[in-house]
């Protein structure tokens, strides 16, 4: 099977690499870039600790070919935080106890961001309706909703400062 | 998965001759669906290819009293695009009801009509609505296009470009969900032209159809006076998720939900 070379930009960095075609984003960035935060939860397409941002949006890495990306971005987890400071929705995770065993965390926080940049003042049933696709086992939703909605207030104050 | 070849056409006619000069190729839309598939190794294509760069496929266009969907239109772009939202609102809620957000913004309608899930959303709306499937070389009627479980009349060298319907005075969807998967259980869409009421379902059987009787039904009364228990247990779905008598009663339910206006 023929090999592809392929352009792709994560976390700022551009990067030129020639693959099979079968190779998912996910095991790309996880085993060639070694950027492990990004999770493999269930491999459906189900769980999304998988979420890597494209084009700002957040879309699930197991279930995406390398080769539908040229010349496409891409940002993970590893991203946000900047100068050793937690991104916005990061610290409002911590804050309120928004995870414990942290697996779903990446995902939860990378759709969080997704919502908040379409919409920057979701209420309660739109951040349940937005994170339908992300499953957390171990906190009972409720203190990442609880983080979601003060993260989003920490992102608008910061683009207002 | 199995390795492949992947390319990339800039056109249609290109993708039509790597399809024809392939030995077992398959089109590729958003790949929320084939590429899962061909992870758990159910299909193995040799040649996959990508539609992506097709750009005339992914319009959305208003023509008079018609709105024609490329075939690579997101259903996340479908459910936020003003004109269908509000002349016909049903369409965008159905759109942002599909599996969840990050599917929809890789999903698309095209792939999702090809694909022909007997449960998914967008057949029982397309063949509920007074519409037209194009593809590269005809235009398919609604009631001719879905034939089987994952089967529609699309030839192997054919590509679905675009779908056209008339925009009714009423419609609605309402699907009972599988609560995991979002896939409907049962799904049923209402679409009302004058005196012609169709009503198709989703999710109950082996392809999306027409209730006939109570489509008649509703065109002589649009009310909730219809006949109840109108498809035989027979010809419905009984799986771990519902049995056939649960789907019977849900194509009722749904029904009803569906007449009620937001």
């Amino acid at each position: 099977m023929a090999k592809l070379t392929i352009n792709i930009t994560v976390n700022d960095k551009k990067y030129e690499k020639t693959i099979n075609p079968n190779l998912l984003l996910v095991d790309f960035i996880r085993e060639e870039l070694k950027l492990t935060g990004t999770h493999v939860g269930c491999d459906t397409s189900q769980c999304g600790a998988c979420m890597v941002m494209l084009n700002g949006r957040a879309v699930k890495s197991c279930s995406i070919l390398l080769a539908q990306l040229n010349n496409q971005e891409i940002k993970t987890i590893e991203n946000l935080e900047k100068n050793d400071e937690l991104h916005p929705m990061q610290e409002a995770f911590r804050n309120n106890h928004g995870l414990q065993c942290g697996f779903c965390t990446p995902g939860m926080i990378i759709s969080a961001i997704s919502l908040v940049n379409e919409n920057d003042s979701p209420d309660e049933d739109e951040i349940r309706k937005h994170i339908e696709g992300n499953f957390c086992r171990c906190t009972g939703y409720q203190n990442i909703i609880k983080s979601i909605s003060e993260g989003a207030k920490n992102m608008k104050d910061l683009e207002n400062n | 998965m199995y390795d492949f070849n992947y390319h990339s056409p800039n056109n249609i006619n290109e993708a039509l001759d790597i399809f024809s000069s392939s030995e077992d190729p398959k089109f590729l839309a958003g790949g929320m669906t084939l590429v899962a598939s061909m992870k758990q190794r159910l299909i193995s294509p040799t040649d996959l290819i990508d539609l992506k760069l097709l750009n005339e496929l992914n319009t959305i266009s208003l023509d008079g009293n018609r709105i024609i969907l490329g075939a690579l239109c997101t259903h996340d772009q479908i459910s936020k695009n003003k004109e269908i939202k509000s002349k016909i609102n049903g369409f965008s809620n159905l759109a942002s009801g599909i599996g969840d957000p990050a599917v929809r913004i890789m999903g698309t309608i095209g792939g999702s009509l090809a694909n022909s899930d007997p449960a998914a959303d967008w057949p029982s709306a397309i063949l509920a609505l007074r519409s037209n499937l194009k593809t590269n070389n005809r235009t398919i009627n609604n009631d001719d296009f879905f034939t089987g479980m994952f089967e529609t009349s699309l030839e192997d060298n054919e590509i679905l470009t675009s779908i056209e319907y008339e925009i009714p005075e009423y419609f609605k969807y309402v699907k009972f969900p599988n609560p995991a998967s979002r896939y409907a259980v049962v799904g049923v869409s209402i679409a009302k032209y004058d005196n012609e009421v169709r009503v198709a379902v989703t999710g109950a059987s082996h392809t999306p159809f027409i209730a006939k009787e109570i489509s008649e039904s509703l065109s002589k009364d649009f009310s909730t006076n219809f006949p109840l228990k109108t498809i035989p247990k027979s010809e419905l779905n009984e799986d771990i998720h519902a049995s056939s008598e649960y789907r019977q009663n849900l194509i009722d339910v749904c029904t009803k939900h569906a007449l009620m206006p937001n």
